[in-house]
């Protein structure tokens, strides 16, 4: 589990541009699917068939590919690069932040001289890629290129720390739950989502080409347990977090209960989690149609949208396990 | 001239029919199908037999007001539709409703605010539209609650090559697809005028379902933020600099294989282009790229100084950069270079 977390996590594919995330996950599913594409905005979708013998609707289960970036917007004479925010991206977290771009060039991300640090936002900061101007810089960045992250996974014992766990950690559970997944009644997609970071974009689309009879997706959520945190009760090594709210989504009650009950006879550990702000491809593909039954199984992760986010492994394990236990049964609303 | 007669009639959102006939007059007699749908969108067709089939799209709407009631002074209460800023509006002419009542936009005058009030804009509460009436009923016989009012910006050079008017967002891009439609271009085309794109990007995603292209692409007006006190990597866009090519928005991300192959276009017939380097606004591109299982969209924007006040700056060489890059763009696709196929 943690190579192909590692392997995830350290690939490049901010939103828009997942094409080298999309060919690494797909090489890690072939051979296991009965049918893989891609549609146009990018998503992955593998099909994995079931023993029904009578006509159902599929699931869906979506965990998105993107991670946040940097898009370059301006080179300026002595090769600095200004730049604007692909999806959530907070400027404390970026000052000496070291950044990739797509070329394979790093830099550090800083800011100008300050008189206060409240002053910081992201148009006062540029990434210095140590070009010595305009015309070096242009050998490895044209505008709109999008920098990422550039930091290796690193175990703690039972805790991952990486950039991008949102959401490759999700990509991940569903690779398990694939690889592990042997009696599905009903058909089952897994869809490798795109654009989930600047607005629930990628899994939009593609619930509405399957038209699932149910959607589950598998993404990160917050904790509350680390010092003077905002108050929530979701923590690492709490195991699975069912959710029951975030913004984007109301748990149908007959999803939630469902994951609670297949959880409690199997005996898996979870967590219920209440989000008081952010959304997931689930809020997406319940409003896709005329409706879709929707739920997510969500990840507890500290830190997130940072270069730092910290999972439990554990954690994971119960995600992949409540995953695999709800897709061996009839789903039927 | 067709730029200057089509942002000078009115047309907020909502109240698109006065623009929507204009069009379809300059349009009538080119042999193109013509159709309307429930929330106004209008489509001209243009039909060349078995090619992949685009769609052009530039909303019809303006920003404005509309009338909201009545001072018992004569004097009309509004509301904005779409963003504008209250604070250019002050002493402007407008017009208001169908039969265009002339009227201006007052306020207290100087002599009778306190120091404090002058030190602050006026807020919506205390600016009125004043077209002259005497009382509330002689109001109410002139101007309709619900009607519109748009600015009386008259459209016309200011120099051999910056048009001042109102409305080129997005006039412009409607004044772009009648001369492409004119064009007669080898290529299955639908030009959609559509509608209430300034209250939130409305129209287009219902007529990207009506019409389903191959590919969609967008001309819209956007902002030019070369203007003193912005640093130069804060522009959005620069006007003179020829058409732009949308890279991100907070509704859409551009496709990389399509902006390549339009860059690479414009380079290889000389024709003067630009990013828009910022991620503020959203067009109908936004809607358009995620209707049903997505289509392919390219966002093309033109530079407007002072956009959404009631006069901006257009630039009519990069209008024609435009128009030239979007034609070269549907001969590439009638020659089959277009990489139509590719997701992002």
């Amino acid at each position: 589990m943690e190579k192909i977390i590692k392997k995830l996590t350290e690939t490049y594919g901010p939103s828009g541009r997942e094409d080298r995330i999309r060919e690494v996950i797909k090489e890690e599913v072939s051979g296991l699917a009965d049918e893989i594409r891609t549609d146009y905005l990018g998503n992955l979708i593998v099909l994995k068939k079931g023993t029904a013998s009578e006509e159902t609707r599929p699931v869906m289960l979506a965990a998105h590919m993107d991670e946040i970036g940097l898009m370059v917007t301006h080179i300026d004479k002595d090769g600095f690069l200004r730049f604007t925010n692909v999806g959530g991206v907070g400027p404390s977290r970026l000052v000496g932040a070291r950044v990739v771009l797509p070329s394979g060039k790093k830099g550090v991300v800083f800011h100008e001289q300050l008189k206060e640090l409240k002053e910081l936002d992201l148009e006062k900061m540029y990434i210095d890629i140590g070009a010595e101007n305009q015309d070096e810089a242009r050998k490895h960045v044209t505008i709109g290129d999008i920098a990422i992250y550039d930091q290796p996974m690193v175990s703690l014992g039972n805790r991952l720390v990486a950039k991008a766990m949102d959401d490759r950690i999700g990509c991940a559970v569903l690779i398990s739950a694939l690889k592990e997944l042997k009696n599905n009644h009903n058909d089952v997609y897994f869809v490798f989502t795109s654009q989930e970071e600047v607005g629930i974009r990628g899994a939009r689309t593609s619930a509405y080409g399957l038209n699932p009879g149910l959607g589950i997706a598998v993404d990160v959520t917050m904790t509350g347990d680390t010092p003077e945190a905002k108050k929530m009760d979701v923590k690492l090594g709490g195991g699975a977090a069912i959710k029951v709210k975030d913004s984007s989504l109301i748990t149908s009650p007959l999803v939630k209960d469902m994951m609670v009950e297949i959880a409690e006879k199997a005996n898996i550990k979870y967590q219920l989690e209440v989000l008081a702000r952010g959304g997931t491809d689930a809020g997406a593909i319940h409003l896709t149609r005329e409706g879709v039954l929707a739920g997510c199984i969500s990840i507890p992760c500290r830190y997130v949208h940072s270069p730092a986010e910290m999972v439990d492994l554990r954690d994971v394990e119960a995600a992949v396990a409540l995953l695999g236990k709800i897709l061996e049964e009839k789903i039927d609303f | 001239m067709l730029i200057k007669e089509l942002t000078e009639v009115p047309g907020i959102a909502g109240r698109e029919a006065q623009v929507r006939s204009y069009i379809k007059d300059k349009l009538v007699g080119e042999d193109l199908g013509f159709s309307l749908d429930a929330m106004g969108n209008m489509y001209a067709r243009h039909k060349a037999g078995d090619t992949p089939h685009v769609m052009l799209a530039s909303h019809m709407d303006e920003v404005g007001f509309m009338v909201m009631g009545y001072d018992p002074g004569g004097l009309l209460k509004f509301a904005p539709v779409g963003g504008i800023d209250l604070r250019v509006v002050v002493g402007k002419k407008v017009y208001v409703g169908e039969d265009k009542v002339l009227g201006i936009v007052g306020a207290k005058p100087i002599h009778l605010q306190k120091k404090a009030e002058q030190n602050k804009p006026f807020s919506r509460q205390e600016l009125f539209i004043d077209i002259g009436a005497s009382s509330e009923e002689e109001a109410k016989r002139k101007a309709k609650i619900g009607d519109q009012i748009t600015f009386a910006t008259r459209t016309e050079y200011i120099n051999e090559k910056v048009m001042k008017g109102k409305a080129f967002d997005d006039r412009a891009g409607c004044t772009a697809i009648i001369e492409i439609l004119k064009s007669k271009p080898r290529i299955n085309l639908t030009g959609a005028f559509t509608v209430q794109e300034e209250v939130g990007l409305r129209g287009a995603g219902v007529a990207a379902s009506n019409v389903r292209p191959d590919l969609a692409i967008v001309l819209e007006g956007t902002t030019a933020s070369d203007v003193p006190e912005s640093p130069e990597h804060r522009y959005s866009t620069t006007m003179g600099q020829g058409p732009a090519i949308t890279l991100m928005d907070r509704s859409f991300l551009a496709n990389q294989h399509l902006n390549k192959r339009v860059a690479e276009l414009a380079e290889k017939e000389g024709i003067r282009y630009q990013f828009r380097r910022t991620n503020i606004g959203g067009t109908d591109a936004g809607r358009i790229h995620l209707v049903e299982e997505g289509i392919p969209t390219i966002g093309l924007s033109l530079p407007c100084r002072y956009i959404h006040s009631p006069v901006s700056l257009l630039n009519m060489d990069d209008l024609q950069g435009m128009i030239d890059l979007v034609k070269t763009i549907l001969e590439d696709i009638a020659e089959g270079g277009f990489p139509l196929g590719k997701n992002y």
